[in-house]
């Protein structure tokens, strides 16, 4: 029986998105899961109830979509049902479903506890880390796409002029000038847009390795005199010095007199949006400019700026929309559903219409934020490949029994999980146990760190990158031959020529390797170069 | 006296340990390799100087010696053929380790009984048995990787029953050499053994074919740390357990990031024979016709590309094109397109092999992508040139679920918006299978020896 998938209505005041269109829904019924769709889900995004029943959709009214979700796909976290007796959505949905959407998991936290006490389990789409793999999941990133673009098209709305420069006959008209301030994705698709239309672009961030990036779109990068990097994790930027602000705030001041658009799209992750325009510049600036701030929901990067409101100080219109991507409603349905179906195929290995959460998956374990009635957000720092322990207590047992069993690790990773581990620790504490007993101090002392080094090596050795594999070969094969000690120790014994030497022709042959070893391992590291 | 040289192995072995960690980047391996290189030096010196080395004069003759050839060897050694210098290096780990075990047994100073002597013996066995078989199984590893042998997998009847009677007699002398002094009977069934060790090597070598030499070399690799492990317990030495634990620990690693590479268990890689009983059905299938193109058309393909990535295979390595491919690159760069490399985890004979290749080349090594990093963005590239790879891009590894790599990891260089193979023949690859990408209709074949195809590719992109 295939679980079903429900897209209701999304009810949030000024949205138009929908989590599904009919492209996405004939994926999900590929990966083998039956749609339910809420009449008239799509229509604010352009897309008809006939439309999703053609992709294989069956289309329900709100009250018979709930009962049968075992998985709900929204674009916003659950709401109150004016409807449905206002009722919350999380009350209308069966035990153990599981909901995707946008969430907020580090802004949420009593939502998260609803959502344990509820026992369903929850996935954030913007918790998806921002790794090379899980950028078809990244959600933040298409909607920061249509956030920039829509910018640019809202500005140029209420702004009175051409973006273009041309010489007519009626007279010459100069071309608009656009400052974008930061240059993430919503920036850079913000000086695509606005470059494109022909006006002069600049641009501005504290992260100086977004210059190629900026240049690469058509916009001017300005630069400050002052030195610092602003370079955060995962892509954000962090909070600067002081010294570094009053230093930014001198660019913008001069900026603001000269330029006739401004885009701002600073954000740093888990506070309020810098404030970067202050009144004074909106002052500034000619009669008739326009501010965009994409940060309004945060606060907003302009002192006079309020959320999802068109406010005109001084002459100059300030837009704080905070819905920019539901305003392109059809493209951002699209972007959105087509991540949310990569979401679902990862948690559908075998494409059969079965979800399951891999806990041990860097990705899956990211975005899940509630699972079985427990909150899991936030995930621990770095999900490391399946722990080590029970490979290496494998060892002694298999030192036991036959020379070659100790290279025998490439096994899949599910014999190490739950039942099978415990009985792994078992077999290896018995056997060792019993070794212990029998064996002289000094052996048990040399086994125990033989064991210790292996858990070393272990450690050591995942983290060694891949293009590096031949000169750890080589590395490991020059180290290895650390025999020759026990060679050099041997050349000692006396009267017997025969043992010397066998002892000398080892010294021989290892020689040959550490030297050989080291040597060609130093050639080919020369040789990497960035 | 004692004490200063275990704190000597003791800053030996943090030594070794911080060479590893080093490898993590690319920016503090070459410092990695010094801490190697220091550790070595600070064990061996400590050793040397300790009351019970004497004979410096010989040890010097055969250390200088061995430097002289090792540093010779590392010398001319061209990067293609670091797969099997690494192979005859591991060999030469098993043979002391056998000459270890030997010596130690033989010493007129054997002086244990009870559990000590048991234990004794077993390392001593142990030892020289792990160092047999990595000895000759090494010596085979290089001969198939070197052209000597043959690339193609030993197949004799019976082959998994005569290694399990190996083992089994192996394990059978041990018990009973294990108990007893030693004495001139116990030492011919000790011999017999060390023989024995050596016949499996190789044929457990043999037996595996040429396109799963990555594993083998590293599964060796392993061998020869267990080894010097082995060689510690007999010595009581700390310095060579440590060691050995860490280099037996990693290649028994790397064998298996290799191996999930192929989507093939550790045991079906050992047990060998691949790549023999696997064609016949398939090749039956009616394909289509392959297209074969000209360098030029395939310069003009370039000019209008945006972005284009490179998919080296061992093709590349064999005709040594590296040089001409880092040409191009910089050609290509030049004039502001995006090119990148995608590397297969088992791409070559070695793992990370056509990393190092690059690297001599003087590809940077920022645009050097793995397989997880560069597989989705297929679609939105504009040109794949394939140099001399087949297997790990072929589309029957998704698509069929009956073939013989169904559900190996590949490149999916067929998503591209056109892909060129350069390749010599339409022959199979070390696998043995179709491979459905030459005949797909976005696909473009350009035969010929790697490195002339690419020479007159930057000709006619130039022109």
């Amino acid at each position: 029986m295939p679980l079903t998938v429900a897209i209701p209505r999304e009810t949030h005041k000024l949205e138009k998105r929908v989590a599904a269109t009919p492209d996405s829904v004939g994926k999900l019924i590929k990966l083998g899961y039956r749609v339910i769709v809420e009449s008239r889900a799509g229509s604010q995004a352009n897309y008809s109830n006939d439309a999703y029943k053609e992709a294989g959709a069956e289309v329900v009214s709100a009250a018979r979509l709930y009962p049968q979700a075992d998985i709900l796909l929204k674009v916003n976290g659950p709401e109150k049902r004016s409807d449905l007796d206002d009722k919350n959505e999380l009350d209308l949905l069966r035990k153990d479903t599981t909901f995707i959407s946008f969430l907020q998991p580090a802004l949420n936290e009593p939502l998260l506890k609803q959502f344990a006490k509820k026992k369903i389990n929850a996935l954030a789409i913007d918790a998806v880390p921002r790794i090379s793999r899980a950028q078809k999941m990244d959600a933040l990133s298409s909607m920061a796409n249509i956030a920039g673009y829509r910018a640019v098209v809202e500005a140029s709305n209420l702004f009175g002029r051409f973006f273009t420069g041309q010489i007519t006959a009626a007279g010459k008209v100069p071309p608009a000038k656009v400052l974008v301030i930061g240059a993430g994705v919503a920036g850079l698709s913000a000086i695509g847009a606005a470059k494109s239309m022909g006006a002069i672009v600049r641009a501005f961030d504290t992260r100086p390795e977004v210059k190629d990036q900026v240049k690469s779109m058509g916009a001017e990068f300005l630069e400050l005199d002052y030195e610092e990097d602003g370079s955060g994790t995962g892509g954000y930027a962090k909070e600067m010095s002081k010294a570094f602000i009053e230093a930014e705030m001198a660019l913008f001041r001069e900026q603001a007199a000269e330029v006739d658009i401004i885009i701002t799209t600073a954000l740093i992750p888990g506070k309020p949006a810098p404030k970067l325009i202050l009144e004074d510049m909106v002052k500034s600036m000619q009669q008739g400019s326009v501010i965009v701030d994409l940060a309004a929901a945060n606060g907003g990067n302009c002192e006079l700026a309020q959320a999802d409101k068109v406010v005109t100080k001084h002459g100059v219109s300030i837009i704080g929309y905070t819905n920019l991507p539901s305003r392109l409603a059809t493209q951002s349905s699209q972007l959105y559903a087509t991540n949310l179906v990569h979401l679902v195929a990862e948690l559908t290995p075998d494409k059969d219409g079965e979800l399951v959460i891999n806990m041990d998956d860097e990705v899956q374990r990211g975005a899940t934020v509630v699972h079985q009635g427990k909150v899991t957000w936030p995930p621990p720092k770095s999900a490391e490949p399946s722990p080590p322990p029970a490979q290496a207590a494998e060892k002694p047992a298999a030192r036991e029994s036959a020379p070659e069993a100790p290279s025998v690790k490439a096994k899949p990773k599910n014999l190490f999980s739950g039942k099978a581990l415990i009985g792994y620790w078992a077999v290896a504490g018995t056997l060792l146990l019993l070794l212990g007993s029998v064996a002289p101090a000094d052996f048990v002392h040399h086994f125990f760190i033989f064991i210790l080094s292996i858990f070393v090596g272990w450690q050591l050795i995942w983290n060694v990158k891949h293009s590096l594999h031949t000169p750890l070969m080589s590395v490991t094969n020059a180290i290895s031959s650390i025999v020759i000690l026990g060679a050099l120790l041997l050349v000692a014994t006396p009267d017997s020529t025969l043992i010397t030497v066998m002892a000398m022709v080892a010294v021989f042959v290892t020689s040959i390797n550490i030297f050989g070893g080291f040597y060609v391992t130093h050639r080919m590291l020369h040789m990497f170069r960035k | 006296m004692t004490g200063t040289i275990a704190m000597a192995y003791l800053f030996a072995a943090v030594m070794f340990i911080l060479a590893l960690g080093g490898l993590s980047s690319q920016e503090t391996a070459r410092r990695g390799n010094w801490y190697g290189i220091t550790g070595m030096a600070v064990a061996v010196g400590a050793t040397l100087l300790s009351a019970t080395v004497q004979n410096y004069l010989m040890i010097g003759i055969a250390m200088a010696v061995g430097a002289v050839i090792g540093l010779s060897l590392a010398h001319r050694v061209q990067m293609t053929a670091m797969p099997q210098l690494i192979a005859l290096l591991h060999s030469f780990v098993g043979l002391a380790a056998v000459l270890i075990g030997w010596g130690t047994y033989l010493d007129p100073a054997y002086d244990y009984t009870g559990a000590d002597r048991v234990i004794l013996n077993t390392e001593i066995y142990l030892g020289i048995f792990i160092g047999a078989i990595t000895m000759t199984g090494s010596w085979v590893a290089c001969g198939k990787l070197h052209g000597i042998l043959s690339g193609n997998p030993l197949t004799l009847p019976f082959r998994h029953w005569m290694n399990l009677a190996a083992i089994v007699v192996s394990v059978i002398l041990l018990f009973v050499v294990a108990g007893s002094d030693p004495s001139p009977g116990n030492a011919t069934l000790i011999f017999i053994m060390t023989i024995i060790a050596c016949l499996l090597g190789i044929h457990l070598i043999a037996a595996i074919g040429g396109a799963d030499m990555p594993v083998v070399v590293s599964m060796l690799n392993s061998y020869s740390g267990w080894a010097a492990a082995a060689a510690g317990f007999m010595l009581n030495n700390d310095l060579l357990i440590v060691v050995g634990a860490l280099v037996g620990s990693s290649g028994a690693i790397l064998s298996y990031i290799m191996c999930r590479g192929m989507n093939r268990s550790f045991i079906s890689v050992i047990a060998g024979g691949f790549g023999t009983d696997s064609s016949s059905g398939i090749s039956s299938d009616e394909y289509g016709d392959a297209v074969a193109t000209t360098a030029e058309d395939l310069a003009d393909a370039l000019s209008e590309a945006q972005s284009i990535v490179i998919v080296p295979g061992y093709g590349m390595a064999v005709a040594n094109a590296q040089i001409a491919v880092s040409e191009l690159t910089d050609e290509l760069r030049k004039t502001g397109k995006q090119v990148r490399f995608a590397i297969h985890p088992v791409a070559g004979r070695l793992p990370g092999h056509m990393n190092v290749l690059l690297a001599e080349a003087n590809v940077p090594y920022d645009i050097v992508l793995e397989m997880d990093e560069i597989n989705d963005d297929f679609p939105e590239t504009d040109v794949v040139i394939v140099i001399g790879a087949n297997d790990i891009v072929n589309p029957d590894a998704q698509e069929k679920p009956n073939s013989p790599i169904a559900g190996m990891p590949v490149l999916e260089v067929w998503k591209a918006k056109q892909c060129v193979i350069l390749k010599r023949s339409m022959a199979t690859g070390y696998a043995g299978v179709q491979n459905p990408l030459f005949y797909k209709d976005s696909a473009r074949m350009l035969f010929g020896d790697a490195k002339d195809s690419v020479q007159k590719l930057i000709q006619a992109f130039k022109a």
